[in-house]
């Protein structure tokens, strides 16, 4: 199954994610954040992509600001 | 020994507050925030937690409003130093702790206004006091929620509703509140909200933090800049929060035992523990106002106040009582100005200042009748004729209102 990412402005924003994520069923998974989607040393939530419907309407509806999506 | 310091600082702490330290440092142990690891991530995880219950504990939906601090006092200067510039016009009362008052006086001399609303002596503050203050300049409204001297209530909802009205800031000092008395931030108009986490949330010392409502923080200014773990390629600070205000690592071992402390007050139920403190300051206060020679400050009324008082016994200052409470009683309270000479001045006791008692979750019925009884013995030690009872049982009789009282007073509340 190809996966993708949520990329954060904070670890704590990637925190509030998995905790709502998790809530609504969505399996996600925090991960380092790949080497080639960004310099910074932070998390990423990884989720399967048949879920990213999902995934965007639940962020949006928790009100959880996000950087952007990228599959891996 | 009777520890009656409480408002300086809860102690003991839970059992829960020092094992979640002790995880922590054991079992977890990473940068919270700085790397991709398990260590890392579970130190992110914990510190979220804590923000979790904190926005339970205080209405507030989003968790990352709330940032956290060394104690209350930096997050009172963040808003302090971070909203005024010259030229701008503050409000406060005549009832702040130093954490207020300093920052305040500090600005005043680079050209900030200050007006200070007048309190009564017994520490109560009339909302109108605020509004006829409020001029075309006023930035900030910044109120103590309770005092630490006397423990009575400031009008926070009252003052919000004007400031707000008005398109004022308004900032609460909830240092002794937090934890102890109901705060409602969906309820209530309050923009910015400092809180201690080592008093009512029975947090280890070093923790603290600010609740700052949505849009507020596009007026705030930081404190301290640097490393947050976020935008790393960038050399300016990040505008969002929390990492805006939360540079460098954090008091991680502090916040798990902050997180266990907020939530014992969750699983207590803050209007639990304020019935409990209320019964025992009834108690207190009744002791006390039944001894001759010895005179109590504040509203006198446990309805409007927190589980702090101040009293002076005729004949003796302040240091004297609390030596001889300590010495003799192996009772703990302080002595003096606690922070707050303004609240002394309005109170009428500068510069002497008083003798102040605060129990907390774990002070019982017991404890409260030996220190009463105590402070019976030193006021007749000084002031023989006016006692006409030899005996302190026949002169002072306590009493604990209802049997629902009696249950909590005796430390078997829910
Ligand atoms: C009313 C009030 N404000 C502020 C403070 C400062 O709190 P902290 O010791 O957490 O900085 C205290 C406690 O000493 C206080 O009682």
């Amino acid at each position: 199954m190809p996966h993708s990412v949520v990329l954060f402005y904070s670890a704590s924003g990637a925190l509030r994610a998995e905790k709502l994520l998790k809530g609504e069923g969505i399996g996600v998974k925090l991960i380092p954040i790949p080497r080639h989607l960004g310099s910074d040393c932070g998390i990423c939530l990884r989720f399967d992509d048949s879920e990213e419907t999902r995934v965007r309407k639940a962020l949006e509806e928790g009100g959880v600001e996000i950087m952007r999506i990228c599959e891996i | 020994m009777i520890y009656m310091d409480n408002a300086a600082t809860s102690w003991p702490k839970p059992e829960s507050v020092r094992q979640a330290m002790d995880d922590f440092m054991r079992n977890v142990g990473g940068n919270p925030g700085r790397s991709g690891h398990q260590l890392s991530i579970e130190a992110g995880r914990l510190i979220y937690e804590v923000r979790e219950a904190l926005a339970w504990l205080f209405g507030i939906d989003d968790p990352l409003r709330i940032i956290f601090t060394s104690n209350a006092t930096e997050a009172l200067n963040l808003v302090i130093n971070g909203i005024l510039h010259p030229g701008d016009h503050v409000i406060t009362s005549s009832m702040e702790h130093n954490s207020v008052m300093r920052p305040l006086r500090a600005l005043e001399e680079k050209g900030v206004e200050l007006t200070i609303a007048a309190c009564s002596p017994q520490g109560l503050l009339e909302p109108e006091e605020v509004d006829k203050a409020i001029r075309q300049n006023t930035k900030l409204i910044i109120l103590n929620h309770a005092s630490n001297v006397v423990g009575t209530l400031l009008p926070v909802a009252e003052v919000g509703e004007l400031a707000h009205r008005q398109g004022v800031l308004f900032c609460v000092d909830a240092a002794q509140t937090a934890g102890a008395y109901p705060i409602d931030l969906e309820a209530l108009s309050v923009d910015l909200l400092a809180f201690s986490g080592h008093k009512s949330l029975y947090g280890p010392q070093g923790t603290g933090g600010l609740c700052i409502r949505k849009g507020v923080e596009s007026e705030l200014e930081p404190l301290t800049r640097g490393g947050t773990g976020s935008y790393s390629e960038y050399e300016q600070q990040p505008d969002f929060l929390p990492d805006k205000y939360e540079s460098g690592t954090a008091n991680t071992v502090g916040l798990a035992g902050l997180g266990a402390g907020v939530r014992f007050v969750l699983s207590q139920g803050t209007t639990c523990l304020r019935a409990k403190e209320e019964a025992l300051m009834r108690l207190l206060i009744e002791g006390l106002k039944n001894i001759p020679g010895v005179i109590t400050y504040g509203s006198g009324d446990t309805r409007k106040q927190i589980a702090v008082i101040s009293f002076n016994i005729r004949g003796l200052g302040p240091s004297e009582i609390a030596m001889q409470l300590e010495e003799e009683y192996h009772i703990m309270c302080r002595a003096g100005l606690h922070c707050a000479p303004i609240t002394h001045k309005t109170i009428v006791t500068f510069p002497q200042g008083t003798v102040r008692l605060s129990p907390g979750y774990f002070t019982s019925q017991q404890d409260v009748e030996a220190t009463v009884e105590a402070i019976w013995k030193i006021a007749k030690d000084v002031s023989k004729t006016e006692f006409p009872v030899a005996d302190f049982k026949s002169s002072v009789s306590l009493s604990v209102g209802t049997n629902e009282d009696k249950r909590y007073a005796n430390g078997k509340g829910d």
